[in-house]
């Protein structure tokens, strides 16, 4: 893969430079995107980041390690849970802690119910991108009712703070298990019609099939991860790699495309909230009662070192790379993060595609902002 | 002209334009309340009982809201253009018949009129883009302009094949024509033709390219506020009610088909009704097509305008021709047409050449994966080679 880096027109006969965002609709959040255009084609894509970049890092190094996890909380805002518990499991790595079992199981069940609700929230938006204006009200509906139910057990519906390091805040609500119960089920119903009301539509197949597609070499080379990585055919998911937590448990599926265009991104991420919920399932029936926090000192303490964890966020690969001198905060945190990564890919993807392309292509990465800058 | 026609047409517009103007009301309502119903919503409820005031609030905020004007716009060409989108819209409806003798004005030529002005509004949209001097409205007039290129072909071939049945423009006459038998029975493929061209004239889903809120955010009509933007509105309805109103008019039987409500007096209050029925009942076709279609890229509107609809609108053409020529039976025609729908619905959604194949996305078992089944115990994280002390 040969990467080019110009940020001037390449070439004199194109007709007009475009910027789309930092306040546009559908770059979602503040992303800007310069396109140099020939009509309706695409002839260069000079992303610009940066302005949501609140030097998160920076902010970790002067909070303790029960601090910084409400930071990780803001970084990918639409899968909390998934951010706090790269960070918490770094710290129980550096400090060898063993996390009780059942403290597992509700990180493991809140964590894909969070993917399940990422991914509805992708959903509706990639159908808003691609013109069609209902499904981000279903996408909505479902992702709301995850919510209240997070609400009910950690107080806030997105920035949840709730995992700690060695375990969780508190016990679940005596009510979990039955409400947990019945939003699995009204959630394989509305996976299943949100499935049909976009699936197989003619004009969604038109305008995502064959779209930009990403070949895996090229994937692998810009450090593309999670559902669009595996949209090209490689089988690369942290939970079974590099298996952490419980997940070695279950059983469930990786969804696997060939083609890694939009359309393989898009259903890749419908497969994988059907397997969330298997995970869901057999984690709710193998719980048992027990501790949900590790004994440990009130106050972390890592010992001097330095650790890297990895783990597989709705988005992809999150990697959380902590230095600790021995003292009660951080020394260093640096986060790899996998919207951050897949956007990289957003110039190649873009070369020679149409306008309404772009829009689509970038759903279809679904980004973060919040992840993207830090 | 005498003072009595002055009076009659002064009044007659008058009357239409209120007409349309409380269409256009009724018709946002509708709309809002209808797509909220598709997506699980209520729609406007705070305004009026179940917001059936709301149109009247909108209104008053958009005529008292700043009519902003972009420093780097070219003035006369960006606010002459919201006129030159509306007067075509309102011009259509001088000769549209509502009801048995219920029409402003009808002509001979009617439909080479309709035809003729529709494309007028095409105009003022290129100018809204260039003049607001943004390039999402530049764009998105260009691709306005684009677009009428690919559907304005089929669209009048499929008015042609009407008046070849009736042998006229005169849309009274071919209203009065469908009294047995209505059209879409005869033609029911130059009714899906006609109705795709006309989404496409109009620039509503499936083929919102022009004002994609999603790519060209609003498209010529970005930088439009206030009364001006109200005006433009008001144009893109009005055109949505005449498009459903020909489709009615052309296809559906107008007032007439299957039967007239009644003879004698009140009879022609009764067309009127009988007519608005039908025509909101294509309208809402067109917002359940809204409410489920994601959009098409310019491309693939112009494949499918050049590449279906014009043949097929051929095809329509010469079938009729042929079947009047040797006079056949009506229904020689009708199985005709159904089978060249048919064969336009095979093209859609075969698209030879085209890979649509939907099943690229397998699951791989995660334990075929190389995922080892553990030991009930969770085992503490292993530190890795970078890691420091273990605990």
């Amino acid at each position: 893969m040969k990467v080019t880096q110009t940020t001037r027109a390449a070439d004199s006969s194109v007709d007009m430079m475009i910027n789309m965002g930092p306040q546009h609709p559908s770059t979602h959040g503040v992303f800007r995107l310069v396109l140099q255009l020939e009509g309706e084609r695409i002839v260069h894509a000079e992303p610009h980041i940066g302005y949501l970049h609140r030097g998160s890092e920076k902010l970790c190094e002067g909070e303790s390690y029960a601090q910084v996890i409400t930071l990780f909380d803001r970084m990918d805002y639409v899968a909390n849970l998934n951010s706090e518990l790269a960070f918490c499991m770094a710290v129980e790595k550096l400090m060898g802690i063993e996390v009780p079992d059942r403290a597992w199981y509700i990180r493991t069940i809140l964590c894909e119910l969070n993917r399940v609700a990422s991914h509805m929230l992708f959903y509706g938006v990639f159908g808003m991108d691609a013109g069609a204006m209902t499904p981000i009200l279903y996408g909505f509906r479902e992702r709301e009712k995850i919510q209240s139910l997070f609400e009910s057990v950690t107080g806030a519906r997105m920035m949840h703070n709730y995992f700690r390091i060695g375990g969780v805040k508190e016990e679940l609500p005596t009510d979990f298990p039955a409400r947990l119960a019945s939003i699995v089920e009204e959630l394989k119903r509305a996976i299943e019609e949100c499935d049909q009301l976009l699936t197989g539509n003619e004009a969604f197949l038109a305008r995502t099939r064959g779209i930009s597609p990403l070949s895996a070499e090229d994937a692998v080379d810009f450090g593309v991860t999670g559902p669009i990585l595996r949209s090209t055919g490689q089988i690369e998911d942290v939970r079974v790699s590099e298996p952490y937590g419980i997940y070695d448990r279950f059983d469930f599926g990786i969804p696997v495309g060939s083609t890694g265009d939009c359309w393989d991104r898009y259903y890749i991420r419908i497969e994988e909230m059907r397997q969330s919920l298997l995970i869901i399932e057999q984690a709710a029936s193998q719980m048992e009662a027990g501790d949900i926090q590790a004994k440990m000192r009130r106050i972390a303490r890592p010992p001097k070192g330095e650790v890297y964890v990895r783990s597989e966020t709705p988005r992809g690969d999150l990697g959380v790379f902590l230095v600790s001198d021995g003292g009660p905060k951080p020394y260093r945190v640096k986060v790899r993060t996998p919207s951050f990564s897949n956007l990289q890919a957003i110039q190649h993807m873009l070369r020679g595609a149409y306008v309404a392309d772009a829009v689509v292509v970038l759903g279809s990465l679904d980004i973060i902002l919040g992840e993207v800058d830090r | 002209m005498t003072a009595l026609e002055v009076l009659y047409y002064v009044l007659g517009g008058l009357g239409l334009f209120t007409f349309l103007a409380v269409t256009v009301m009724v018709l946002t309502y509708v709309e809002r309340k209808f797509l909220a119903r598709i997506q699980q919503r209520l729609g406007p409820m705070r305004v009026g009982p179940y917001g059936t005031l709301q149109p009247i609030a909108d209104t008053i905020k958009l005529i008292m809201k700043e009519d902003i004007l972009p420093s780097w716009a070219d003035r006369p060409v960006y606010w002459l253009a919201p006129l030159v989108i509306f007067l075509p819209a309102l011009a259509i409806w001088v000769t549209l018949p509502l009801g048995e003798d219920l029409v402003l004005r009808n002509l001979d030529l009617g439909l080479l009129y309709i035809v003729a002005i529709s494309v007028l509004s095409v105009l003022g949209l290129v100018m809204a883009g260039w003049g607001s001097a943004n390039k999402y409205a530049m764009l998105g007039g260009l691709r306005a302009a684009g677009q009428l290129i690919s559907y304005e072909i089929p669209f009048i071939m499929a008015v042609l094949g009407v008046a070849m049945l009736s042998q006229s423009l005169d849309l009274t006459r071919i209203v009065n024509d469908q009294s047995s038998i209505a059209n879409v029975i005869i033609q029911p493929a130059g009714l899906f033709i006609f109705f795709m061209a006309g989404l496409a004239e109009l620039g509503r889903t499936p083929f919102d390219i022009h004002h994609a809120e999603s790519e060209v955010v609003g498209g010529p009509f970005v930088e439009y506020s206030g009364a001006h933007w109200a005006i433009i509105q008001m144009a893109e309805y009005v055109n949505m009610f005449a498009i459903a109103a020909l489709v009615v008019l052309l296809f559906l039987g107008g007032w007439r088909w299957p039967s007239m409500p009644f003879e004698g007096t009140g009879h022609q209050a009764l067309s009127l009704v009988w007519f608005l029925a039908k025509t909101y009942g294509v309208v809402l076709v067109i917002f359940w097509i809204r409410g489920t279609y994601p959009r098409l890229r310019i491309d693939q509107l112009m494949a499918f305008g050049w590449k279906v609809l014009v043949p097929a609108s051929f095809l329509n053409i010469v079938l009729t021709g042929i079947v009047l020529f040797y006079g056949w039976h009506w229904s020689v025609l009708t199985v005709m047409s159904s089978l060249t729908l048919v064969a336009i619905g095979y093209v859609i959604y075969r698209r030879p050449g085209t890979d649509v194949r939907q099943d690229t996305v397998r699951v791989v078992s995660a334990r075929d994966a190389g995922l080892k089944p553990a030991s009930r115990a969770a085992k503490p994280l292993s530190g890795g080679p970078l890691s420091g002390r273990t605990g």
